[in-house]
């Protein structure tokens, strides 16, 4: 019986040491997935501290009516670039290029994505693309203000001139090719580098969710680029495909837009809904409740995803109301299969209130309300009332809110497999609380005055309006959200003045992930557990209860030795195969 | 021009309203549909709209809200109690590990299933009605929106011009003045009356928004948004561009005026007599 | 191979359907065009996929009673470390800002390209099958 060590038996450069170069020039020159995961999530957490900060600037000049803290032009340029890096070069990387880069390979059992070099070169294009679009802000003109959705033909060489809008749409040509190189990454390494007896229904749900967000990458990031393209032609070379002066359409610019954003948005859900299904099930002790139900679940969201890009222009005009507003209905059929799945998960556990596992819970409260909120204005008369006010602003943000619930649940989760160290646990349930009481706080007072009409992307408002007070409450939950992240960045600091060494598998995980190292080897794996069902480190650690009654059989002749465990599993294995 | 100042009773009661309508907020959202046995159906935050297309939306956002809050708080009530229930009281507590119940799945397939399909018919219901263009209208009013203001111009039912036309005085500025201020164009219409509004714009787009008619609707370049307003009560409400269009998108402000059929045909002609003379000197 | 090309095939019917109801519904061009783009993307992938499980054996990952020795050997050629992604990524995001600032960073941005693309291959020939 060959032993599983020999698995990931790989070829590198012979000068390649085991883990690779160190200082600068290892990282310039790493392949290697759990470096360049690593560094997209450092990238895209330092955006992520800029474009709050730009936020609790934007709230800080909301809080008082006729505020004149930014002027009106650094007001549009800041909302502008908040969204932009939220969304491009925040939550979506943060997701597809941090932790699915480092966890996809690992949760499969490869030893690393099937092209290296693409996914660096994508980690590149997104750092570059990034800086590109921050660069913005140096030039004469100030960075882009036509809002992060860039509609057309405010968008046009007339309307916003300058080097500043260039560099937004370069920029998101750039982190565009490196999102789709980081989906073409993601898909093959799904489908051609699983372990031995990982079938594609025991593949665990945070993989599953990223191969469908890696498809839907590929669906979408195209059409944002011709997009684009075509906008950069119309501002410098004199087409006209935007603008009504020459027979162009400006909606057409809508459509593609809507098109990649609406499929945008559950690129950016998809992995947090795995990573929290991930963790649900780790914490309560059980495996995922309805597993292929949560698979057919996610198929179908980003099947529907494609077909409801139109529900952002119901005030239009342009659109077939009852098909995009059925459509955007039934998502909600899908998602609530999700959320009872993830009730089921819990249901009879055995919970563990980790800070990661607050974040899961946490996620599903604010993303609940979220998908409400969502339902309502799936309603064309509904959004004809809310379209472009703060309802819709107070909507999507619980939803990306839940989101970074998410990322924060992935981070407390996989950070001892990351680095090899433990966050500390109570600070991480302060900025929990901190960060879920700033959530509602800003949110409740969001929708309220987004039904007194208050609209989004104004610089200031009259007293008249009434709307000070709501503003007021709203800023003040900002601050206390900023408090919550800033005790995330404490409890960083502090973890890693005195470390407290993880172990392998500290959550007593399922997935392949917790087989390996903690930070796992170059190449991720020294052995790998036998591959019966879609948490084979459970299995291999609680022979007694896995759920599958032929384990239960195994495990009750298999020796101590995990060595002999491995041979043994296989030997029955072989049995079956050929009685 | 438009210079009346709105009148001092409406503008009373509106406050009183908007008084009523935050305080029931929180009380509504805690007494959620309980409340609703009571003769006055809570507005949980929104407009009751003053037009008929407008409070066809409102009586589905009442339907959709008390059927959305039901279903939130069910599921937060599920998430919470499993949450609080199944602590791990004990390290090595292992529990039963059961990980699928396929009738348990159908079930909360289909449910969600038939209450889309509810919504769903409500809402095409709705959406008919509210986007429904009569086909006599009393009065057409061409908007046109511009880089940052407004330009009402009246028209008779069938489109003959009255060569009455507002528009925006106010130059952009740092500060916006309140949307009921002389500088910014109001728009006069007949109570009751079924007015068709014919919306576009020659630079960017933007978004015709009046709150108060729960309604809001893009005026684009090259296209041409039809809509029907049907008032159903008097009162000035405040209207701003709400689709982001440059540097002084949040003082593209506006106010509307509903007064009675009468009033309206006298302010018509007033206008058309001021304005024929202005044209004349000017 | 089965799943992945019956999970491609799955998006390639859906967008093939909600095509033809979205366009004889609403006559509108972009919608329809890119959603049977959609179509196609999973059509090419999936049908490729389906073609070839009908053709192999199920491969060790594909089979629920693999062992990991079934898998032992060679996984693939992994690159261990190389300069050129990021001297790539440098170059074509040079190149991407000459169309802000003119074709002058063009001429820098292509250089470094070209000799990555070019470093690239030799490094794959002289170094990867080691």
């Amino acid at each position: 019986m060959t032993l599983i060590a020999e698995r990931p038996a790989v070829i590198g450069h012979p000068e390649e040491h085991e883990h690779g170069r160190l200082g600068v020039l290892g990282w310039l020159t790493s392949t290697d997935h759990k470096v360049i995961g690593k560094s997209y999530m450092l990238t895209a957490l330092a955006f992520f501290l800029l474009a709050g900060v730009m936020a609790l600037v934007i709230r800080t000049q909301l809080a008082a009516p006729d505020s004149t803290v930014v002027s009106q032009h650094t007001f549009n340029e800041l909302f502008t670039m908040h969204g932009s890096l939220m969304l491009y070069l925040f939550v979506g990387p943060f997701a597809f290029g941090g932790i699915a880069n480092y966890f996809v390979p690992i949760q499969v059992g490869a030893p690393d994505m099937a092209f290296p070099r693409l996914n660096a070169l994508s980690y590149w294009l997104y750092l570059t693309g990034g800086l590109t679009m921050v660069g913005g802000f140096l030039t004469v003109g100030g960075a882009a203000d036509f809002g992060w959705v860039a509609y057309a033909p405010l968008s046009d060489a007339v309307n916003s001139p300058g080097a500043g809008p260039d560099m937004w749409i370069v920029a998101l040509v750039l982190t565009g090719f490196s999102a789709i190189f980081t989906g073409v990454n993601i898909v093959t390494t799904v489908f051609y580098l699983r372990a031995p007896g990982m079938t594609m229904f025991r593949v665990p749900v945070f993989t599953w969710n990223m191969l469908v967000t890696g498809i839907l990458i590929l669906i979408a990031f195209p059409v944002l680029t011709a997009a684009l393209v075509m906008l950069w032609a119309d501002r410098h070379l004199g087409t006209h495909i935007y603008t009504v002066a020459g027979g162009g359409v400006p909606v057409l610019w809508q459509n593609l837009f809507w098109f990649f954003g609406h499929p945008e948005v559950y690129i950016l859900a998809l992995p947090f809904f795995g990573v929290v299904t991930d963790v649900l099930a780790t914490f309560s002790r059980k495996p995922v409740f309805g597993y292929r139900g949560m698979i057919f679940a996610t198929i179908s969201i980003a099947a529907l995803s494609t077909a409801v890009w139109a529900h952002h222009m119901f005030t239009t005009g342009t659109v077939l109301l009852p098909f995009f507003s059925l459509m955007s209905y039934l998502i909600a059929v899908p998602t609530g299969i999700k959320f009872f799945n993830w009730i089921g998960t819990m249901w009879r556990g055995s919970i563990d209130f980790t800070a990661s596992m607050y974040f899961g819970v946490g996620f599903l409260v604010v993303f609940l309300f979220g998908g409400v909120t969502g339902i309502f204005l799936a309603s064309p008369p509904i959004d004809f009332a809310t379209h472009d006010t703060y309802f819709v602003i107070a909507h999507f943000h619980e939803v990306v809110f839940a989101l970074v619930y998410g990322a924060f649940c992935a981070l407390y989760y996989w950070w001892p497999k990351m680095f090899g160290w433990m966050l500390r646990e109570r600070l991480g349930k302060l900025s929990f609380w901190l960060f879920f009481i700033g959530t509602w706080i800003t949110l409740i007072s969001w929708y309220i005055v987004g039904l007194h009409g208050m609209p989004r992307r104004i610089a200031e408002y009259s007293a008249s309006t009434g709307w000070t007070t709501l503003n007021q409450i709203a800023t003040a939950g900002a601050f206390v959200m900023a408090a919550g992240v800033a005790v995330f960045l404490v409890n960083v600091y502090v973890s890693w003045r005195t470390q407290v060494r993880a172990p392998g598998n500290p959550w007593d995980g399922q997935t392949l992930e917790w087989a390996a190292a903690s930070p796992p080897v170059h190449h991720n794996f020294t052995w790998l557990p036998p591959i019966r069902s879609e948490r084979p480190v459970w299995d291999f650690n609680h022979p007694d209860h896995t759920t599958q009654q032929v384990h239960r059989k195994e495990a009750a002749t298999a020796p101590s030795d995990p060595a002999a465990v491995k041979t043994a599993h296989g030997q029955d294995v072989g049995e079956e195969r050929h009685p | 021009m438009s210079s009346q100042h709105p009148g001092v009773a409406s503008n009373r009661s509106c406050r009183r309203r908007a008084v009523l309508r935050k305080a029931s907020v929180p009380f509504a959202l805690l007494a959620g549909a309980v409340v609703l046995g009571g003769c006055k159906v809570p507005t949980f935050g929104a407009f009751r709209g003053a037009t008929t297309q407008g409070h066809a939306e409102f009586k589905l956002w009442v339907g959709l809200f008390i059927a959305g809050l039901i279903v939130a708080i069910i599921v937060w009530a599920l998430i919470l109690w499993a949450a609080a229930a199944y602590r791990r009281k004990r390290p090595d507590q292992m529990p039963s590990q059961f990980h699928a119940n396929i009738p348990l799945e159908i079930i909360y397939t289909v449910v969600p299933v038939i209450i889309v399909a509810v919504i769903f018919y409500f809402t095409v219901v709705t959406e008919n009605q509210v986007d429904a263009v009569s086909r006599h209208p009393a009065e057409r009013v061409h908007v046109l929106a511009y880089r940052w203001g407004w330009r009402f111009t009246y028209e008779n039912g069938q489109g003959r011009p009255q060569g009455v036309t507002i528009q925006t005085t106010a130059p952009p500025r740092a500060l916006a003045l309140p949307a009921t201020s002389s500088q910014y164009p109001q728009l006069v219409l007949p109570e009751g009356q079924t007015v068709r509004i014919v919306l576009d714009s020659n630079d960017v787009i933007h978004e015709l928004y009046v709150p108060a008619f729960n309604f809001g609707r893009f005026a684009q370049p090259g296209h041409t948004n039809v809509f029907d307003f049907t008032t159903t009560r008097t009162g000035v409400f405040r209207g701003q561009c709400a689709e982001f269009c440059g540097l002084y998108h949040s003082e593209m402000l506006f106010s509307v005026r509903v007064v009675p059929p009468a009033t309206f045909g006298q302010w018509l002609t007033t206008e058309q007599q001021r304005q024929a003379k202005q044209g004349a000197t000017s | 191979m089965k799943v992945e090309s019956r999970f491609l095939l799955f998006l390639s019917m859906f967008a093939a359907v909600t095509a033809s109801i979205y366009w004889f519904t609403s006559y509108e061009d972009a919608g329809s065009v890119m959603l049977l783009a959609v179509c196609l993307l999973g059509l090419l992938p999936g049908g490729y996929y389906y073609w070839w499980s009908r053709r192999m054996t199920p491969r060790p990952e594909d089979d629920a009673n693999a062992s990991q020795s079934d898998g032992a050997g060679v996984v693939g050629a992994f690159p261990g470390s190389s300069i050129w992604p990021f001297v790539l990524g440098l170059g074509a995001a040079m190149t991407a800002l000459a169309f802000v600032f003119g074709f002058w960073t063009a001429l820098f941005g292509l250089t470094l390209a070209i000799s990555a693309v070019i470093g690239v291959i030799v490094e794959s020939r002289r170094g990867g099958v080691h």
